[in-house]
């Protein structure tokens, strides 16, 4: 089987297009749903590549970022924007040693994102096991929408 | 607000590989990225392998064929719809030919934050015999 992760670069950064933005991502989310199996919905070229899913109460925000100190991630969450940045360093070997292959990344990395809707930035909990970075964003009470019960 | 700011890092192209016998489980098959160096005494090689548990990673060496096969399971509650989806959870599958024999009893392996370090040792190169003419 043959895959590649390779989508159009497409940042997500707030435009007068991000209507048809939010268009273009739901036809490709039917598309998804309608063949079962489905690419990515976005971007590839970015580092790190990030997954957002929600339920009722929160936002999960997934980005594979692997081998790097917690201590050099910087997460940042306003209202309905989360930014994470930081720098991923290979440690340099000290003995004297010939390279074969180089090929993981490094550098400095910055990406932010819009939610569709605003966070408790209170009480957003980040974690990093296994090389992804999981951030669980509760949605605020406000922005909650509210179940209304109609009297008869 | 500012736009998105330049990114100095890019995500590689994770281009995956044709694997020779094709995986029972269905879902994509990544190649980790790989760096590989060695010195006098082994060889080293460090897979970015994210998401992958020590539990659900298989190292193979035989017939100098190196396999490295990590398995990610997707992570969430059902409940879970997806929002923006840049990446699919998957299997990473990777093969190396080494020609350098390897000391496979000292080989050893540790998975960190999704970064994988294994160390090859390189078998001690046999003694050269001293070979005594006998007179005849």
């Amino acid at each position: 089987m043959l895959v590649r992760r390779v989508w159009p670069s497409r940042p997500t950064f707030e435009s007068s297009f991000s209507d048809f933005d939010q268009v273009r991502r739901e036809m490709l989310r039917l598309l998804d749903a309608s063949t079962g199996d489905g690419a990515p919905d976005q971007v590839a070229g970015v580092f790190p590549p990030m997954n957002i899913t929600q339920d009722d109460d929160n936002f999960y925000l997934r980005a594979e970022i692997p081998g790097i100190k917690p201590t050099e991630l910087s997460i940042s969450a306003l209202r309905n924007r989360v930014a994470i940045s930081g720098k991923r360093e290979i440690p340099r070997e000290h003995e004297r040693v010939s390279y074969h292959r180089k090929e993981r990344p490094e550098g400095a990395f910055n990406r932010s994102v819009t939610l569709p809707m605003e966070v408790d930035a209170e009480r957003v909990d980040a974690r990093y096991t296994d090389g992804i970075l999981t951030l669980t964003l509760p949605k605020a009470e406000q922005a909650k929408p509210r179940q209304i019960a109609v009297r008869s | 607000m500012a736009k998105e700011a330049t990114t100095d890092v890019q995500k590689a192209e994770t281009a995956s590989v044709p694997t020779a016998p094709e995986q029972t489980r269905t879902g994509p098959v990544y190649s980790p990225a790989v760096d590989i160096f060695e010195n006098d005494n082994s060889i080293t090689l460090l897979a970015d392998m994210p998401g992958v548990k020590a539990s659900d990673l298989e190292i193979d060496l035989r017939e100098n064929v190196l396999t490295l096969a990590g398995r990610v399971t997707t992570p969430g509650n059902a409940k879970e719809s997806n929002v923006l989806r840049e990446y699919r959870p998957g299997t990473f599958f990777r093969q190396f030919t080494l020609s350098e024999t390897i000391d496979q009893p000292k080989i050893d392996a540790q998975l960190t934050d999704g970064v994988l370090r294994l160390e090859l040792p390189k078998v001690e190169k046999a003694r050269p015999r001293q070979i005594t003419v006998r007179a005849a």
